[in-house]
């Protein structure tokens, strides 16, 4: 079992050894590293890692620099899963074999992709770590879009969002398509543990990161990632967006235990209405027209479904 | 160690994949990521019974696709360790994205291809369309005519590859069917012989190496891309030959059989010879012994490094030829065969003489005859007498319907 680390609070977390260094080249504001430095700190394990092409991957390893201070590769934009399961079955070919270097030292093995890199081109590379059950952690920096190519829809991209593959334009309002419900995907493959994360709400990250880790097995979680240039905020917005995320629940935070038993893991205390969340994110800015203003309403409603559906599952227990 | 010794007999009878399973299973893989595709899939079969029956350790993960195969394969180098792999014609084709990272990041991993056409139509005979997709992919590249070779070459394969002035990927082509699923004799190794030969694993930069970590597949754009490319070629070009002549050295001192460069037949005093690869070889071997018969003084040259293409070899091999067929099986859709154009390239600038033909032949597994070849030999030799090229320059030999010819 991993030696899980004890934080107390926010300023002990945020000092602790860096593993992912500030000097890299995302956005000021992106949450992709807020989330990454969330995920390593959650640990005193080595680690091994990978990122798949995007915005993270572009942005770290820019030879001859690199922001990462534990082992980390990129192949492409759809097989980051599978690098980390080749590592890890490395790891375990060596141990039968009695040649680790480090034999005390059991390390975690993370991989991060972005939204399109998981729902959509990498989704078998990561369907086949997940069903061959690789000790591993599949982590989703979900901002909803293409973003390291400049804003391309996603499968992650949610209704009435303006991506530039999907514009709102005089005749439309945008992406049509409903965000794929990718955690329940995963889940199904009867995993260990699956879990939507927010870095806002960081302790219940951390916790879910640490049981991720200390599984045998395939975890998965999925992170909203608020994109300032994508989503069109104020970089200094970021945490504040994210608060509207989760309080509107627009984006619920729970896990799902060994495919089946789904706990909510944060219950706001004053549910913000989903319009505040779209109203302070440009991508959404053309839903405010009056002849779309209906699907503002459609969303709340779909929102108001989802939750309800968790927690009837969450009572179930199946 | 925690798995058993296998006894062999000095010569086995086996066919190309299960030949080249037991070379692997004696080179005892770390990792083997795989995905099955006809012809190629006895190879990681094979292997998988091996594990099953405790005559290797290690990790067998059956991955999802070939894309998933190389990837893995790419994830499990990185972290250090013996790493290889099998594929063929589709499989191939959905693996090259990852060819091309696999060797860009300097990993020493070992692919097997048995060669098959490529779709449409889709076909599972032998024919080197993969092969040629791969041509630009920055592996070390080895060419098996035979079971035996498919045998030997893996060795070498791994002793090339790790070698940490080279650390490249390499791959061991041979013929799918004619080679692959054809049992001749083998003559093997022991396993303390074939483990000897490759040596235990040298890592480097190895994720797994907890204390230096290492990052893998960097961003490069302008500013040092070429470089890095560049880097690679240069050690494709200069560092990889000698060692393959090292491996080769090493081999024969080991086994008494002897690998070359480009593996001249009949070359001494040959005025016509045909340039080709895989099993046509050796039925060119054969033809060319009876032309001889027949006062055409035929020779043979194989090409058995592939890549880095052995330009000064193949130019030496051919100095004294009058004229030379190139044989291309492989569709060029719309140029001159590969071979054609590498010869071409090869001979260019040198004193030669000799007039160069190509000829595309046996594409989707449709046989290369004997009667083929004595016609080309003819052909070649008319050419002598006439001191032109009689016919066109590209031919395709062995196709129904109207003779086509180009060029
Ligand atoms: C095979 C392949 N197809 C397309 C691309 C181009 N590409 C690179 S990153 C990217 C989008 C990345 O989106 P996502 O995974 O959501 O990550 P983000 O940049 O949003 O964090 C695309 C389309 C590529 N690199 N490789
Ligand atoms: S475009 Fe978005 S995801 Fe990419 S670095 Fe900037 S803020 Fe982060
Ligand atoms: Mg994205």
């Amino acid at each position: 079992m991993s030696e899980m680390k004890k934080i107390k609070n926010l300023k002990e977390f945020s000092t602790s050894a860096d593993r992912f260094e500030g000097a890299n080249l995302l956005c000021p504001g992106c949450a992709h590293s807020i989330i990454v430095r969330e995920v390593l700190n959650a640990t005193n394990d080595d680690l091994i890692l990978s990122a798949s092409t995007g915005c993270l991957e572009v942005c770290t390893a820019v030879y001859p620099y690199t922001s990462w201070d534990a082992s980390w590769i990129h192949i492409g934009f759809e097989n980051g899963s599978t690098a980390v399961a080749g590592a890890e079955s490395m790891y375990k070919a060596l141990k039968t074999k009695g040649r680790l270097k480090q034999p005390d030292r059991k390390p975690k093995f993370v991989s991060f992709a972005g939204d399109g890199a998981s729902y959509d081109i990498g989704f078998q590379w990561i369907s086949g770590c997940m069903e061959r059950g690789h000790t591993m952690m599949h982590v989703v920096l979900d901002n909803e879009v293409y973003a390291n190519t400049g804003g391309q829809r996603s499968s992650s991209t949610p209704i009435g969002s303006s991506a530039t593959t999907s514009p709102a334009g005089r005749k439309s309002y945008g992406e049509k398509k409903n965000k794929k419900d990718m955690v329940s995907i995963m889940a199904s493959h009867g995993i260990p543990y699956a879990a939507q994360v927010s870095p806002n709400k960081w302790k219940d990250m951390v916790k879910k990161i640490q049981h991720g880790l200390s599984v045998e097995g395939p975890s998965f979680i999925n992170a909203i990632s608020a994109c300032t240039t994508e989503w069109k905020f104020d970089p200094k917005d970021t945490m504040a967006i994210t608060d509207l995320a989760t309080d509107s629940l627009v984006f619920p935070l729970y896990e799902i235990i060994d495919g089946h038993e789904l706990n909510i893991t944060y219950r706001p205390k004053n549910i913000v209405p989903v319009e505040e969340y779209l109203a302070a994110q440009g991508r959404f800015k053309h839903l405010f027209k009056d002849e779309y203003k209906y699907l503002i309403k459609e969303w709340q409603e779909r929102v108001d479904a989802k939750w309800a559906q968790l927690q009837r599952r969450e009572e179930a227990r199946v | 160690m925690a798995f058993d010794k296998m006894e062999l007999r000095d010569i086995e009878v086996w066919d190309g994949n299960f030949a080249a399973a037991q070379a692997l299973r004696q080179c005892q893989i770390d990792v083997v990521a795989a995905y099955p595709i006809t012809p190629s899939t006895p190879i990681v079969e094979g292997y998988a019974k091996f594990l099953a029956d405790g005559y290797v350790e290690g990790e067998f993960v059956m991955v999802e696709s070939e894309h998933a195969a190389m990837s893995g394969c790419i994830g499990a180098a990185a972290a250090g360790g013996r790493v290889a792999t099998a594929t063929s014609s589709q499989g191939f084709a959905l693996m090259v994205e990852t060819l091309y990272q696999a060797s860009g990041m300097r990993l020493p991993i070992v692919l097997n291809v048995v060669n098959r056409a490529l779709a449409a139509p889709l076909n599972v005979n032998g024919d080197h369309s993969d092969m040629y997709l791969g041509r630009d992919s920055g592996w070390i590249q080895l060419d098996a005519y035979n079971p035996q070779e498919a045998y030997d070459l893996n060795f070498i394969a791994f002793k090339v590859a790790e070698d940490h002035d080279v650390r490249l990927p390499c791959m061991v082509h041979q013929d799918g069917f004619m080679t692959s699923h054809t049992a001749q004799g083998v003559k093997t190794l022991t396993d303390d012989q074939g483990y000897g030969f490759v040596g235990e694993f040298q890592p480097m930069n190895d994720m797994l190496d907890l204390d230096h970590p290492v990052t893998h597949g960097v961003q490069t754009e302008e500013d040092w891309h070429f470089e890095h490319k560049a880097r690679q070629h240069r050690d494709l070009m200069l560092n990889v030959t000698p060692k393959i002549q090292a491996a080769f050295d090493a081999f024969e001192k080991l086994s008494g059989r002897k690998y070359n460069m480009v593996e001249k037949y009949e070359m001494e005093d040959a005025d016509v010879a045909v340039v080709c690869m895989g099993t046509s070889v050796e039925t060119a071997r054969e033809v060319a012994l009876e032309m001889r018969k027949e006062g055409i003084k035929a020779g043979v040259v194989g090409i058995r490094v592939y890549r880095p293409f052995p330009f000064m070899e193949i130019a030496d091999a051919l100095k004294n030829v009058k004229a030379i067929g190139a044989l291309d099986r492989s569709s060029p859709n719309g140029a001159a065969g590969m071979l054609f154009n590498e010869l071409a390239g090869a001979l260019f600038n040198t004193d030669t003489k000799a007039l160069l033909s190509g000829y595309v032949y046996g594409l989707g597994g449709r046989d290369l005859t004997k009667a083929h070849l004595r016609d080309l030999y003819k052909e070649l030799q008319s050419n002598v007498d006439a001191g032109k090229v009689t016919t066109q320059l590209q031919q395709f030999i062995g196709v129904r319907g109207p003779k086509l010819a180009f060029l």
